[in-house]
Order: C-alpha cells, then sequence, then structure tokens
C-alpha cells in the first residue's frame, strides 16, 4: 500500500486531490501537524489562493522546517498549484514574501499582454498543453512519463513560477506567446502549476505516476 | 494567438433533480444530475458549473451532497452556485470538492462579499454570475437580475462586471436570460460590451443551439461557453460540440 500525507493547511479543496490518490489504491492521510509530516513517506503540498496566506498557514502550524527536513532527507513531495509556487525561493503576491526555498526561482505576476502587446487575461483559466522543457525530449522516467507530449491540463493561477535554472523545468505550457513553466522539479520535490487532481485521465496519470515512483 | 475556449456544461438544479426551462421559466425535471454530470465528464467536458436554482429564494445551497458524490469520480473543475450569502457558506462548498464559487444575489445585495471570498480563497475562486437582461429603456445594455431572473437590480450590466472585477473577482459568467433556454444563437452583443470591459475570463452562457453559437461567441470575445439544453436533450454529444467548435477555427482540449 502506498501511503501518502496531504498536508492542510487550510487553504484549499482537498477531497478531489483524495479522491484522486484513492483512485490508485493509495492510502490517504490528511494532516496538519509536524509529526505526521515528519512521518510522512511521501507528501502532497496542494493549495488555492495567495502565496502569503499560504506560507503564514504553514508557518503558523509549525509545518515549514518538517517540510524542508523531509525534501532534505528525499521524501518525495508533490506541490500543486499554490504548493508548487511555495517550494520556491520567493513569491512577489502582495508584496515578496519567502517560500519554502527548495526549488531556486522566484514566482511573479503573468503579464497583462501578451507578446504582440495585445491585453491578456489574468488569471490564466485553460486547459493548457504540457511541453518537456529543461533540455528533455519527452517525459520518460519521470512523474509525467504517462503523458503525451502536447496533452492539456487544467491551469487557474495569475502568478507563475520562473525557476532559476532551465535544468528545474519539467515542462512548459505557453500562454500568450510565452513559455509559462507548468511543472519544476529538483530530485525527489515536483511541483505542478496546472492541477492533476482536475486534469481528467491525463491528470490522473500523473499523479498515478507520481505513486509509482514512491 | 489563436482563440481557445472551455466548454462547460451547465447543471441547474432543483430539490435534487436537473431541471432546465426557457428564460429560466417552465422548468422541466431531466433527472439524476451526477448521472448527467457523469456522462459529460466522460464525454469529455472541460468543467462543471451546477447551480441551484431556488436556493436564493430559501436562503441556503442544497447541492453538498451532489456536489461530493461527483467529486468521488469526477476529476475537472466544478463550481457551483446558488445562495451562498457568506464566507462561511463558500467555506462550506469548497469542503465539499467545489473548485470555485459563482455569486449573484449575495453580490448585489452586498458587493463586499466579493472582496471577502477573494481574500478568503483567491480571487481565481470567486466567480462573478450576472443574469443581463437587454434594457426595454435603454437601447444597447443590459440590466443585472437576481433571485434566478425574477429581481431586477438596476445595476448595468458592463457596469457591475468591471464593479465587480474591482472587487476581487477573477472570473465572470455572464449569461443572457433572453437567449436562456431558446437553442437559437447567444446574444454576441452581450459577450462583447463585457469581455472588452474587463480583464478577467468571461464564461458566457444562454442559447447555444449547435458548435456554430459558440465559435461566434469565441469570436465575440468568449473565453468559456456553457451549454445546458443542447447536451441534456442529447441533441450533441460534448465530442461533436468540440468537433464543431474545432471545425470553426477555434481551440478546445482535445478529448
Amino acid at each position: 500500500m502506498k501511503r501518502v500525507t496531504v498536508i492542510n493547511y487550510g487553504l484549499s479543496n482537498l477531497l478531489s486531490v483524495r479522491h484522486a490518490l484513492e483512485h490508485f489504491g493509495a492510502e490517504v492521510r490528511i494532516t496538519n501537524t509536524p509529526a505526521d509530516v515528519l512521518a510522512a513517506r511521501a507528501l502532497v503540498l496542494p493549495g488555492v489562493g495567495a502565496f502569503r496566506d499560504g506560507m503564514d498557514g504553514l508557518r503558523r502550524l509549525g509545518l515549514v522546517e518538517p517540510i524542508r527536513q523531509q525534501a532534505a532527507a528525499g521524501v518525495p513531495l508533490l506541490g500543486i498549484c499554490l504548493g508548487m509556487q511555495m517550494l520556491f525561493d520567493e513569491s512577489e503576491e502582495f508584496g515578496l514574501h519567502a517560500g519554502l526555498g527548495l526549488i531556486p526561482g522566484r514566482v511573479v505576476r503573468i503579464p497583462e499582454s501578451d507578446t504582440d502587446g495585445v491585453p491578456q487575461r489574468v488569471p490564466h483559466i485553460s486547459w493548457a498543453p504540457l511541453w518537456p522543457a529543461g533540455g528533455r525530449a519527452d517525459f520518460a522516467g519521470t512523474a509525467l512519463a504517462g503523458v503525451t507530449p502536447g496533452q492539456e491540463c487544467y491551469f487557474i493561477h495569475s502568478y507563475e513560477a520562473r525557476p532559476r535554472q532551465d535544468a528545474f523545468r519539467l515542462a512548459d505550457t505557453r500562454y500568450g506567446g510565452r513559455a509559462v513553466c507548468a511543472a519544476a522539479q529538483r530530485g525527489s520535490v515536483l511541483g505542478t502549476q496546472f492541477h492533476p487532481e482536475k486534469s481528467g485521465p491525463v491528470g490522473l496519470a500523473i499523479l498515478e505516476g507520481f505513486l509509482k515512483q514512491l | 494567438m489563436p482563440k481557445k475556449i472551455r466548454l462547460i456544461a451547465r447543471l441547474d438544479v432543483k430539490d435534487a433533480n436537473l431541471v432546465k426551462g426557457i428564460q429560466l421559466e417552465g422548468l422541466r425535471k431531466l433527472g439524476d444530475p451526477n448521472a448527467f454530470a457523469r456522462r459529460y465528464y466522460e464525454q469529455g467536458i472541460d468543467e462543471l458549473l451546477y447551480i441551484d436554482i431556488v436556493a436564493s429564494l430559501y436562503n441556503r445551497n442544497n447541492l453538498s451532497d451532489i456536489v461530493r458524490k461527483t467529486v468521488d469520480e469526477v476529476f475537472i473543475p466544478v463550481c457551483v452556485g446558488g445562495g451562498l450569502r457568506s464566507v462561511e457558506d463558500v467555506r462550506h462548498i469548497l469542503s465539499m470538492g467545489a473548485d470555485k464559487v459563482a455569486i449573484n444575489t449575495a453580490a448585489i445585495k452586498r458587493p463586499a462579499l466579493i472582496t471577502e471570498v477573494a481574500e478568503a480563497f483567491g480571487s481565481q475562486c470567486m466567480v462573478l454570475s450576472i443574469q443581463a437582461k437587454r434594457s426595454r429603456t435603454r437601447p444597447g445594455s443590459w440590466e443585472a437580475y437576481y433571485d434566478n431572473g425574477r429581481a431586477h437590480s438596476g445595476y448595468d450590466v458592463v457596469e457591475w462586471a468591471k464593479r465587480g472585477v474591482e472587487l476581487g473577482a477573477g472570473e465572470i459568467l455572464l449569461m443572457s436570460v433572453d437567449n436562456e433556454g431558446l437553442q437559437r444563437g447567444m446574444d454576441l452583443e452581450l459577450i462583447e460590451a463585457v469581455t472588452a470591459a474587463v480583464n478577467v475570463p468571461v464564461i458566457c452562457g444562454g442559447g447555444v443551439g449547435c458548435g456554430e453559437d459558440i465559435v461566434e461567441a469565441a469570436a465575440a470575445g468568449a473565453d468559456a461557453v456553457a451549454c445546458a439544453a443542447v447536451l441534456h436533450y442529447n441533441k450533441e454529444t460534448v465530442a461533436e460540440l468540440k468537433e464543431d467548435i474545432r471545425t470553426g477555427g477555434v481551440e478546445v482540449r482535445a478529448v
């Protein structure tokens, strides 16, 4: 039985993540305690809402250091949407705020206009394709192995992560003519800007891929 | 940039039944909403929109059980509306598995609710729902209705949409009451007016009878289109609609 611990810091719809993981036979524990996080064999950090509120939630619960320790020990960690953004060093949302610092880079606002200078919608809400990034030709050997390049996932975000090095980009999508980081990875730490639990069969294949690596 | 849209199934619910009317009147019972939701998911719909259409009259939303059952096996975004009046109401329906909430009546009565919900859960969660009816007195303008089309607010739709975005709405759900249920095409002038006035995505609904209607709505500026009757009565499947949308030169998620 694959055991997955989902971190609940009060900001998200946990039911969908739980159902999606259970869909593949995982045993899911939802927790907000440092002890449970430290005992976890695999962690999922979901999240919607503002960066500052998310980090405040983790700090208030004393979860920042336990998450960092687990990541340093190589425990698989999947951050989703805001959970992905919090993996980075910092975010510009409502002033500059420090993140978990597990993947080097910064989270910035999506530009208000596309590369033609035409105003574009923010938040970016779309089913958008995943393309291999960071010099990859495909997703083989990663949690995204079940994804054929070009398959679409559900994005809903006003800010985007900019990894400091291309090597941390696992998948990109495009919005307004620009590359947007769709998934980032550094060692056992993985983040998806899209919601795999809301991306139909393609998203489920990604969660299955994450579980397979455990 | 090529235009890409989202295709959304709108499920109006009354007393645990999926219902459909014309211009929001003369409701017909169509069956178990979960069965329809599941069918549309399997056919490749991009998103579900549940509205409890009598909730605002009774001041409560009865969709908790339906939503909870839906997200057991349906892994796409679910937006829920109808009778949500407070941050606590929103928190509850999100905990049942909803990803976003659509708020109309309570936002008209107390616009500060838009800001409260956006601050508590993020603006991407706060969808301002607008029921637009053409003004008889001022041609070329629309008035926002509430209580499922029964009551008029006196708000100009375009101004209300702009204000809603300023207050924190991350998305607009724009429905034409005039065209609703007729399946004879959408109010394209309405779509143009609202999508040009705001910089957040706009879901447009009311009047879809075929894929061509959706192509026209996309050209008018719609970012997403909500369909009901055309799907509920099996006039077209999701896949057929998407095929026609692509033929019309508009991108949509592959099934």
